[in-house]
């Protein structure tokens, strides 16, 4: 009977597991789980905050999912080394735990940088874990005021979830624009106003130079007042178990399609894992939740024996602020597309990005009716001369494919 | 397993199929109460153009994406039907994001919606299949 280990309790592990039960029902699973908690959904801590799930619902799958499917999990352990040669791993607790098949699934830690006086500050957190989010919680009254440095994902799915918990709200970010990853100028503007309707203020092209307790001193010489602080300015990926016995990495580790690392028997996914972006054909990072679950899934199904391959990771993402929605995916490199097509409205943008003959990527803001269409489109490498580029431009739909693709598609099993 | 199968070639375009489905899941009992002056939200939707018109629901995936890619483990399957978990849905709509067949939709409430082939509305087939005057919509296996 085969040994599987999975370091990590998140959606890749989740995703571990399950490919590795539909191919092997009897072997031994035992996730290594730093944080006590049932599998929950990373990204919905925010909706935690607002409300809008709550300790029960946060949970990813039932409560029953470890013991349908045959999982020992060790709560509250942390793997500190791992033994490639005798294949074991080695817990914070000085216990080891054998392995036929391992899986890193380790995911990333907040990045906080060293600003002067920051052991000053008495609520200080960080937005990643469940955990975070409860102390926030209890931290956090009606009169608080927030700053939080970053406004990226995090930052501003924080400030979302903090709203009515808050008195104020002032989120700065070095980069001039918000979400300065995933969108351009233009489109961060649409957001940030929108952001700003809500009562959110932002203060942007600026950082904190020194914190004296309460205070912020700011780059621009202002003084910022706050009673909590949050900084989310990144996050690191955990390659550390990889790295001390000689696995590739760059950035993340580094996997195959397989999601196998550079050592035998050891597999990675999620968002400690890098690998290529089918879009731009460049290897990265894609710290994305579906990505981590099919990563894991892949890496769960070669484990056990059988061939799986996920060769069109792309990044991809869909977020929404109170109702206004912004999804992208793929390659927006304006500079090496062939061509843009655009729309613009006041709360409304479309870019959609061709190189090759192909979709390369897209960027909605406003309207996302059917962008899955695109996605798909995108994912598959369609040549778009196989469908009626106005129809699509204008709107994803299955009008814009042949009646052949649409019989196939909706007169049969997909 | 039963599915909803689409013949274009039959389909009137009348979208009938949107205001049974609309009604179908309200859960009222009149259908005038139900629709009339809303804005409803079907999770069948009817495209194309003057010529060509046909109905459009969730596939039902063999391997569905929408599954693998949600983030509150909302979506899942029952017995091969694709269903959605709304209590659990926060409405980050990246199923929307990855639907191939643009067949999830927000549902108006801040979460999203999709076609659940009628299971939850002790009926013998969808309604959208049972309202179709033409039988463009059929529900079998195939």
């Amino acid at each position: 009977m085969k040994k599987y280990v999975i370091i990590g309790n998140g959606a890749a592990a989740v995703g571990c597991i399950e490919g590795i039960r539909s191919v092997d029902k009897s072997g031994e699973i035992t996730v290594i789980s730093k944080e006590n908690e049932h599998v929950y959904s990373r990204p919905l801590i925010s909706y935690y905050l607002e409300n809008k799930t709550d300790l029960e619902k946060i949970k990813l799958r039932p409560d029953d999912f470890y013991k349908n499917n045959s999982v020992k999990v060790l709560y509250n352990k942390e793997a500190v080394k791992i033994n490639n040669d005798k294949k074991e791993v080695l817990l914070s607790d000085d216990k080891t735990v054998d392995f036929d098949e391992l899986c890193v699934c380790t995911g990333s830690s907040p990045f906080v940088p060293k600003v002067k006086g920051m052991e000053t500050v008495k609520n200080s957190f960080t937005f990643l874990t469940l955990s975070d989010a409860k102390k926030i919680e209890k931290a956090i009254n009606i009169n608080s005021r927030v700053l939080i440095v970053g406004a990226g994902l995090i930052g501003l799915k924080c400030a979302e979830g903090i709203l009515e918990r808050a008195k104020s709200i002032l989120v700065c970010d070095l980069a001039t624009r918000v979400l300065s990853s995933i969108l351009d100028d233009e489109s961060a503007k649409i957001i940030q106003t929108k952001l700003e309707e809500k009562g959110l203020e932002f203060s942007l092209g600026n950082s904190v130079s020194e914190y004296k307790g309460h205070k912020a001193v700011m780059q621009n010489g202002e003084t910022v007042e706050f009673d909590i602080l949050i900084t989310a300015v990144g996050v690191r990926p955990n390659v550390s178990l990889i790295k001390d016995i000689g696995g590739e990495v760059n950035r993340g580790i580094v996997v195959n399609n397989k999601n196998q690392t550079s050592l035998k028997n050891i597999y990675s996914a999620g968002d400690c894992t890098e690998t290529i972006d089918f879009s731009s054909k460049t290897s990265k990072i894609m710290a994305l939740m579906p990505n981590a679950y099919i990563g894991g899934k892949t890496a769960g199904i070669n484990m056990a024996g059988k061939e799986e391959v996920f060769d069109n990771p792309i990044p991809m993402n869909s977020i929404g602020f109170f109702g206004l929605y912004a999804m992208s995916a793929g390659d927006r490199n304006e500079e090496t597309a062939d061509n843009i097509y655009t729309e613009k409205g006041k709360e409304n943008i479309k870019k959609l990005y061709f190189k090759n003959n192909r979709l390369v990527g897209f960027l909605l803001i406003g309207n996302v009716k059917n962008a899955g269409i695109y996605t798909n489109i995108l994912r598959n490498n369609i040549d778009i001369n196989e469908v009626d580029l106005p129809v699509l431009e204008k709107e994803p739909s299955l009008f814009a494919f042949s009646k052949n693709y649409r019989r196939k598609i909706l007169g049969g099993v997909v | 397993m039963k599915r909803v199968y689409v013949n274009e070639k039959w389909c009137l375009g009348c979208h009938l199929c949107e205001y049974n489905c609309a009604f179908a899941n309200s859960h009222i009992s009149d259908m005038v109460k139900a629709l009339k002056n809303k804005t409803i939200y079907p999770r069948v939707h009817v495209e194309g153009n003057d010529k060509i018109t046909f109905a459009v629901s969730c596939r039902h995936c063999e391997d569905p994406i929408c599954v693998k890619c949600c983030i509150s483990g909302a979506l899942h399957k029952e017995d091969g039907v694709i269903c959605i978990d709304t209590s659990k849905c926060v409405g980050c709509l990246t199923c929307v994001l990855v639907c191939p067949y643009g067949s999830i939709t927000p549902n108006g409430e801040g979460v999203a919606q999709k076609c659940e082939l009628c299971i939850k509305n002790n009926v013998d087939k969808p309604a959208c299949v049972s309202g179709c005057p033409n039988k463009a919509i059929v529900y079998e296996e195939r």
